[in-house]
């Protein structure tokens, strides 16, 4: 291979598969949340309907 | 109440279903092909500023909203967006995010069919002792319907779909990725490898694996400021990681609403460029210039990368052996087709959430009405396939719908939602720190950036609105037109229930 290409291939490659591992093993690594229990529906503040569908 | 009570198994498994959505049939056929055309080496340079000024900032932005979304009960993308600003217009923007999904799957699954076709036919040997114009002409056999297989190979894929996404989320669509993406970056890197080490002179070789490693990785500089190439790279970065379709949003809407995003959408798109720019680059051209040489792979790759990938790759895997040939050929379309079915998996997801949370339908009802639409809107994309109607599905829902939608999202996000909410819904619970440069990016940067994507591909659009074409592509059109109609009625069937019911949007 050519220098050139080379440097592109080796360079891309590096970056793309360091950033991979980086964020995937600090997704191992990261400890889950504490469950707070159930994931509760949030409900906007007034059920208002002000607007039209059409 | 609405009948959803999906969740995520595992992190993990979310993460790999994302992937497994972004990763598609495009990151090996389509990506090196871009790269080949559009400066070679020097390709990856706007690819990777495209990637972080728009691809980065939209992964965030779909993964919030589908987050906020799903912390309100809703689970595509209408009543997202409606529940992102009160005017009704957006609601109907959303449609886009259950169309597109419908519309793609139906011309998808049939492309993911050929794959599940040809693994079976490499491990039968169909392709031994072939010519190449046998192998070549088989591909057009096949795709001219010239016996049933295809259609009975179509179907068995999309019950096969249909059934996985019935089983649910965690026990369906995550289970489906936690096997389907090892198993792909295992094919991946087996045949990658196998592609680099290629010897001039072993089993018929005329180059080196590393001949096609430089062709596609030496640069030409001179292309780099091209208005072209940037679209070229704009386009690629869009298409690669499914944004502007609805179903992050989706996904993300199953995601706790103090859990983190912005790491997750970082940990899935990574990979997914992974996948692309690492295994893409090595499998298809370094195999084809081996064989073929330059001249002619460039002469194959004008029509794109899927004629090299079914009608010439399974032809040269036969300089192998017959052991070593099946078993590059239940690699190479085996990995095509879980690359495919992870993404097809995801464009049900959208559909039946909606279903499920507007009109109370269970799951496996959901799954198996979007399995009914996708066969009877997918009929004239296997029936008329060479008459263009699967390529104008493609153009239209595959493409136009997805920059449309992604345009319109982000300037929802950025500014009728407001970007310091929208700041706020991105980093809520984040594992990581996002640069607050992004604020600036998203805000203003994302939305040009997709505006000259939109701008760039306006001739083309022009150009196809006013070609004479057949009837066939009409009706193919008119079929497109009447889903959107469809869904739109049914979201606002859908808003006049809940107001009726005096729920909330």
């Amino acid at each position: 291979m050519n220098t050139s290409a080379l440097i592109m291939l080796l360079a891309a490659e590096g970056i793309v598969t360091a950033f991979t591992l980086y964020f995937f093993i600090k997704v191992l690594k990261t400890p889950p949340k504490p469950d707070t229990g159930v994931d509760h529906i949030e409900e906007d503040e007034h059920r208002t309907f002000r607007y039209d569908a059409t | 109440m609405s009948t959803n009570k999906e969740n995520w198994g595992s992190r993990v498994g979310l993460i790999l279903a994302m992937a497994g959505n972004a990763v598609g049939l495009g990151n090996f056929l389509r990506f090196p092909v871009q790269a080949i055309q559009n400066g070679g080496g020097a390709f990856i340079i706007p690819y990777l500023v495209c990637f972080l000024l728009m691809g980065i900032p939209l992964l965030w932005i779909e993964w919030s909203m589908g987050r906020f979304g799903g912390k309100k009960g809703h689970h595509s993308t209408p009543f997202i967006l409606g529940a992102m600003d009160k005017r009704a217009f957006w609601k109907y923007i959303g449609v886009f995010g259950i169309f597109t999904n419908i519309a793609v799957a139906a011309y998808y699954c049939y492309l993911e069919s050929w794959t599940l076709s040809y693994v079976y036919h490499s491990i039968a040997g169909s392709f031994s002792g072939q010519s190449p114009e046998q192998v070549a002409s088989f591909f057009g056999d096949y795709i001219s319907l010239k016996t049933a297989e295809p259609v009975i190979f179509w179907i068995l894929c999309l019950l096969l779909n249909t059934w996985i996404l019935s089983r649910g989320l965690s026990g369906g669509v995550e289970a489906v990725a936690k096997i389907g993406m090892p198993l792909l970056l295992l094919f991946g890197t087996v045949l990658a490898i196998k592609g680099v080490t290629l010897k001039a002179g072993e089993d018929g070789a005329l180059f080196d694996g590393t001949v096609g490693l430089n062709f596609l990785w030496t640069p030409d500089f001179s292309t780099i400021w091209t208005p072209k190439v940037w679209l070229a790279a704009a386009g690629q970065i869009f298409f690669t990681l499914s944004v502007g379709m609805g179903s992050i949003q989706c996904y993300a809407s199953y995601v706790k609403s103090k859990d983190d995003i912005a790491l997750n959408a970082m940990s899935a798109g990574w990979m997914n460029e992974f996948v692309e720019v690492v295994l893409g680059s090595a499998i298809i051209i370094p195999i084809s210039i081996g064989y073929l040489g330059i001249d002619k792979v460039i002469e194959l790759t004008k029509t794109g990368g899927l004629g090299l990938g079914f009608k010439t790759l399974p032809y040269l895997f036969q300089q192998w052996g017959p052991l070593l040939a099946a078993l590059a050929g239940v690699m190479w379309f085996g990995l095509l087709f879980f690359a495919g079915i992870t993404s097809s998996l995801a464009m049900g997801t959208p559909c039946m959430g909606f279903m499920q949370d507007e009109f109370k339908w269970g799951r496996e009802k959901a799954a198996w009405v979007f399995g009914l639409v996708v066969f009877l809107l997918g009929l004239p994309t296997v029936i008329f396939f060479n008459e263009g109607v699967f390529d104008e599905y493609d153009y239209w829902a595959g493409t136009v719908s997805l920059v449309v939608f992604a345009l319109a999202e982000v300037i929802l996000f950025a500014w009728v939602f407001g970007i310091d909410k929208g700041w706020n819904e991105i980093t809520t619970g984040a594992d990581i720190e996002i640069p607050v440069i992004f604020k600036f990016i998203i805000k203003y940067i994302t939305p040009l950036f997709l505006a000259a994507v939109f701008i760039g591909s306006l001739p083309d659009i022009v150009s196809k609105l006013t070609a004479e074409v057949s009837i066939y592509v009409h009706l193919s059109r008119l079929l497109l037109l009447g889903l959107f109609a469809g869904i739109s009625y049914l979201v606002y069937v859908a808003y006049k229930k809940r107001v009726s019911e005096n729920r909330f949007i």
